[in-house]
């Protein structure tokens, strides 16, 4: 049994002996950062694995207590380290919350970088992840391969076959197997080079960022995107070259590659004097407005990452600034909005997603309960985490049920399928759409379709 | 701690329920406060009866226990400050019934103080006591702190609010106190429950009132180019028997501080502000207000501003409820004070703080509740300078002892705790102090509950006690 802790027994013997840091190298939460943490506790309802378990160690505060405790050598970088920031869904919804000001996201991403460099994962994980990070989200040509192997899985008979014999479900993937992107039949990779002309009047002239996997899973999303821009007197480019924008990578600690994507990027898109560049995914927008936390102050990348911070739009942020001119039609819809993480607690944007949904007539907009609540999908932590991943995603499909709405607008490419592997596991009949695309459908003049008015 | 003891924890409760790694015990040293002292095992109770037999398996055993809500408390009261087992009621976090027709709910004591207002909403009801913690505290822990909030000054603290608690005590006897009703006869041992900081018994459920949300509300900010001016506002509002939901000051250098985060539209140049909400029906909010207005216009106030609308309202009130905060993003700790003076003297205790800020080479911000003369002095220093934090200790000692002075007491709303225990005596004879130690024990015989807490330890000379926090800053209590 531990001793008498008196009150400031921890300081006391914290003091005079001098530990060493469980950090090694650059990469690593910084005290700068986590000094601002007043351990107040504010974060801790607002977080979701706070919500779920009601441990101090899967809250914010505690996370960074961690970190601090490693740094302070109290406590190892193992196991019990690792599991609890590989927990965290790097939401930052805390960030929102907490009035000091921390900067979670950065501390955690540090936090991964530190456990990516001196941590030894289970071979299989490490073979997972290098393959996953290091050989396939860089490589637009390796992702198309994949992707067409796996669409043939998709329409082969393989899928039905696998789902009704419940092989699936024996090896506890039947849920799993819903969260897989569905690989569309035309890639966006062919579009990349090529320049949409603005409708009308030009008002704009912008660069839409593609992705890595949104090139094979969302081309549909990202021609509704170019659709509505041009619509609105943008000239859309895709500018050749780009490649993934690293944000998986840095959200797993593997800074290397994020850092070299990042240069790839801002080379590519600094290239042209774009009045902005555009992306339709939350996640992306926002490790590509921080690529300056990739790089020290004297690195000359750190420069252009600023200057490409300030050309660097989320798709409704621009859009709403910019206003819309296109012509409407009604869609008389009853929906709801979820805030993606990125784009609410990353990004600091949560009314103008909302602005340009209620800018189409007829459309009916219910606020959920939480709706700025994580819904699980958090980059592929749905993959690495299923089990929570799937709880959060049945509070959310409750919380959105209970509007009554028909379909859910959202902000962010992961958080769709996410919801719509949600809406079909819990049979709650709701659409999911992008901002993108319910503004698309309005503009499209096909009649509406009879049961879906969308 | 010994393997059988948690073994058998594990059997009540499942491994899920148990903790006990060195790694886990690290993160339940801590709470809001500056205190710091780990527990041997935590525990995560679901429902009473676990609750039940944790207790029976403590006295089997004699290990103390400590409950815990959402450790946002600020006076230490949440750690084990003698070793065992620390309860946490985060998985007794159930809304068990809204009766909005009688205005009542019944809850477990770890549903979050804010999602009980939120809940209650869609019947246009509210829970009213509202600490500047609510988007986490717990309904338990405001219960064992009779905690208030901004709104305190209309409405009250948690005893007013709350009317029948479920509790085990510390032989593990379930009793029911108090009701559905606000008074029951007999002696108030619900009363007497609330605000005994975890020293009592432990709260397995609350039934508490709710309020209508008010028809109108108007929040009012007055900017001041001297502290003053702001503080004879207060007394004079008062004086003329209005009544605000609220009044709430921040000094110059607390507001600049805010005003860097929330931009609330503080003006970053004055002495300090007055945050202030007068709630009623439509005619009677309006002409309250304005009687407000115009008290503070006669007080030199340089402007009035009135929030437009429920945005407005709410950045205000984010600038004062998240105040701490904010100063957590210039220091890397602040030590945060709670002394209650009677309202007139507000002026006097502020130059007093200034100076003892000056004479300890510390800055001092101050936020306070200023409609009851509820001081939030903030002592901004770094923890990890050990010399620094006995000085911030010190320099917080001889505020809480000046309050004191000036006719208040040692704590508004924050609680006793670990803190300022050894402190009591500054406010009360040994005779009172033995009364409160013969009511702990009628409850807590032998001190199974949250030991250390509320009372001073020692019964040394009166001399010693007096001295600020001898036991703390010398590492053995
Ligand atoms: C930024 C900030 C602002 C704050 N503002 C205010 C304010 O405006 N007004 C105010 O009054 N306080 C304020 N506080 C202090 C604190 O939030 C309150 O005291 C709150 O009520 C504590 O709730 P908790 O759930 O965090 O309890 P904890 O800190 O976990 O515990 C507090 C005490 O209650 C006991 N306890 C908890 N649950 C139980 C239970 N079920 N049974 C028995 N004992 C129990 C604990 O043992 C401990 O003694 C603030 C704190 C912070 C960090
Ligand atoms: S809200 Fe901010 S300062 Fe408070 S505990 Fe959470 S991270 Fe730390
Ligand atoms: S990022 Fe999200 S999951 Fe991680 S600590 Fe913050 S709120 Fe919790």
């Amino acid at each position: 049994m531990s001793h008498v802790s008196p009150a400031t027994g921890a300081l006391e013997s914290a003091s005079p002996v001098h530990r060493e840091s469980g950090f090694h190298g650059p990469d690593r939460p910084k005290d700068v950062d986590y000094l601002h943490c007043i351990h107040c506790g504010l974060c801790l309802n607002q977080c979701p694995t706070y919500r779920l378990w009601g441990l101090e160690a899967d809250s914010p505060r505690g996370r960074i207590r961690q970190m601090v405790l490693v740094d302070e050598g109290r406590l190892p970088l193992g196991d019990s380290f690792v599991r609890h920031i590989d927990q965290c869904l790097d939401c930052r919804a805390c960030e929102t919350a907490c009035p000091a000001g921390v900067e979670y996201g950065k501390l955690v991403e540090a936090a991964r970088a530190q456990i990516e460099q001196n941590y030894r994962r289970p071979f299989s994980s490490r073979i997972a992840r290098s393959l996953v990070y290091r050989h396939l989200l860089p490589y637009p040509r390796r992702i198309a391969a994949v992707a067409r192997l796996v669409r043939l899985y998709q329409n082969s008979g393989l899928k039905t076959a696998a789902r009704q014999s419940g092989l699936l479900r024996l090896f506890g993937l039947a849920d799993r197997e819903k969260l897989m992107p569905p690989v569309e039949q035309v890639f966006f990779f062919s579009r990349l080079g090529q320049t949409f002309p603005a409708q009308g009047q030009r008002r704009a002239r912008v660069a839409l960022f593609a992705g890595c996997i949104s090139q094979v899973s969302f081309a549909a999303l990202h021609e509704a995107t170019i659709r509505v821009l041009t619509a609105n007197g943008c000239e859309v480019v895709v500018p050749e070259g780009q490649l993934c924008c690293g944000a998986l990578a840095a959200h797993a600690g593997v800074r290397d590659i994020a850092r070299q994507l990042a240069r790839a990027n801002l080379d590519v898109f600094l290239r042209e004097g774009f009045d902005a560049v555009i992306t339709n995914a939350a996640g992306c927008g926002s490790t590509l407005k921080e690529y300056d936390q990739l790089f020290s102050a004297d690195d000359p990348a750190h420069r252009k990452a600023l200057e490409f911070r300030r050309k660097m739009r989320d798709a409704t942020e621009f859009l709403d600034s910019l206003g819309l001119t296109a012509p409407m039609r009604e869609l008389r819809v009853h929906v709801t909005y979820q805030d993606s993480c990125h784009l609410a607690h990353g990004q600091k944007i949560r009314e103008a997603p909302r602005r340009l949904i209620r800018a189409v007539p007829g459309v009916e907009l219910t606020e959920m309960r939480l709706s700025d609540n994580c819904c699980g999908s958090a980059g592929v932590y749905n993959v690495t985490q299923t089990q929570t991943s799937l709880e959060l995603l049945a509070e959310k499909m409750q919380c959105a049920a209970e509007t009554g709405a028909e379909a859910i607008v959202t902000a962010n490419p992961g958080c769709l399928l996410q919801m719509r592997a949600g809406s079909e596991i819990h049979k709650t009949g709701q659409q999911v759409l992008h901002v993108m695309e319910l503004l698309d459908r309005a503009l499209r003049d096909v009649p509406a379709s009879a049961t879906s008015r969308l | 701690m010994q393997r059988t003891i948690i073994r058998e924890l594990e059997r009540l409760l499942g491994s899920s329920g148990v903790l006990s790694s060195p790694e886990d015990l690290l993160l339940y040293e801590y709470d809001g406060s500056v205190e710091e002292a780990g527990p041997d095992a935590i525990v995560f109770p679901r429902r009473k009866q676990d609750v039940v037999e944790i207790v029976k398996l403590a006295n089997r055993y004699d290990l103390s226990i400590v409950g815990r809500g959402a450790g946002t408390g600020l006076s230490g009261g949440a750690l084990a400050r003698e070793g065992g087992i620390v309860l946490a009621f985060s998985r007794m976090n159930h809304i068990l019934e809204i009766d909005a027709e009688n205005q009542r709910a019944v809850v477990e004591p770890g549903v979050v103080n804010l999602d009980l207002s939120r809940a209650a909403e869609k019947y246009g009801l509210y829970f009213a006591p509202d600490p500047s913690s609510q988007k986490s505290c717990t309904i338990g822990g405001n219960v064992s702190e009779n905690s208030g909030g901004p709104h305190t000054l209309a409405y009250g603290v948690t005893s007013n609010h709350v009317t029948g608690l479920e509790v085990v005590m510390p032989d593990a006897k379930v009793i029911r106190l108090g009701g559905r009703a606000m008074e029951t006869p007999g002696y108030d041992l619900t009363g007497l429950m609330i605000g005994s900081e975890g020293t009592f018994a432990l709260v397995t459920e609350v039934t508490v009132r709710l309020l209508r949300l008010p028809e109108d509300v108007r929040t009012l900010l007055a900017i001041y180019d001297s502290l003053g001016d702001a503080t004879d506002s207060v007394v004079d509002i008062t004086a003329r028997g209005i009544i605000p939901a609220a009044c709430e000051m921040l000094d110059g250098w607390t507001l600049r501080a805010v005003e860097a985060y929330v931009h609330a539209g503080f003006p970053l140049d004055s002495a300090a502000v007055l945050l202030m909400e007068v709630e009623g029906v439509r005619e009677a909010a309006e002409t309250q207000a304005d009687e407000i207005i115009e008290v503070c216009r006669r007080h030199n106030a340089r402007e009035v501003r009135r929030a437009r609308d429920a945005r407005e309202r709410a950045l205000l009130w984010k600038g004062r409820k998240e105040a701490f905060g904010a100063v957590g993003r210039v220091s890397p700790s602040y030590y945060v004070l709670d002394g209650v003076i009677p309202r007139t003297k507000l002026t006097p205790t502020l130059l007093r703080i200034e100076e003892i800020a000056k004479r300890y080479g510390f800055v001092i911000g101050n936020i306070f509740h200023a409609g009851d003369g509820n001081l939030h002095p903030l002592i901004l220093f770094d923890h990890r300078d050990r010399d620094q934090f006995r000085r911030a200790r010190a320099a917080g000692a001889e505020i809480m002892q000046l309050c004191v002075e000036m006719g208040g007491t040692l704590t508004g709303e924050h609680g006793v705790g670990m803190e300022k225990n050894e402190l009591m005596p500054l406010m009360f004879t040994e005779t009172d102090l033995d009364l409160m130690r013969k009511v702990r024990a009628a409850f807590n015989p032998v001190g199974r509950l949250n030991p250390g807490k509320v009372l001073p330890l020692g019964k040394g000379c009166g001399e010693t006690r007096l001295q600020p926090f001898p036991q703390s800053a010398g590492g053995n209590a």
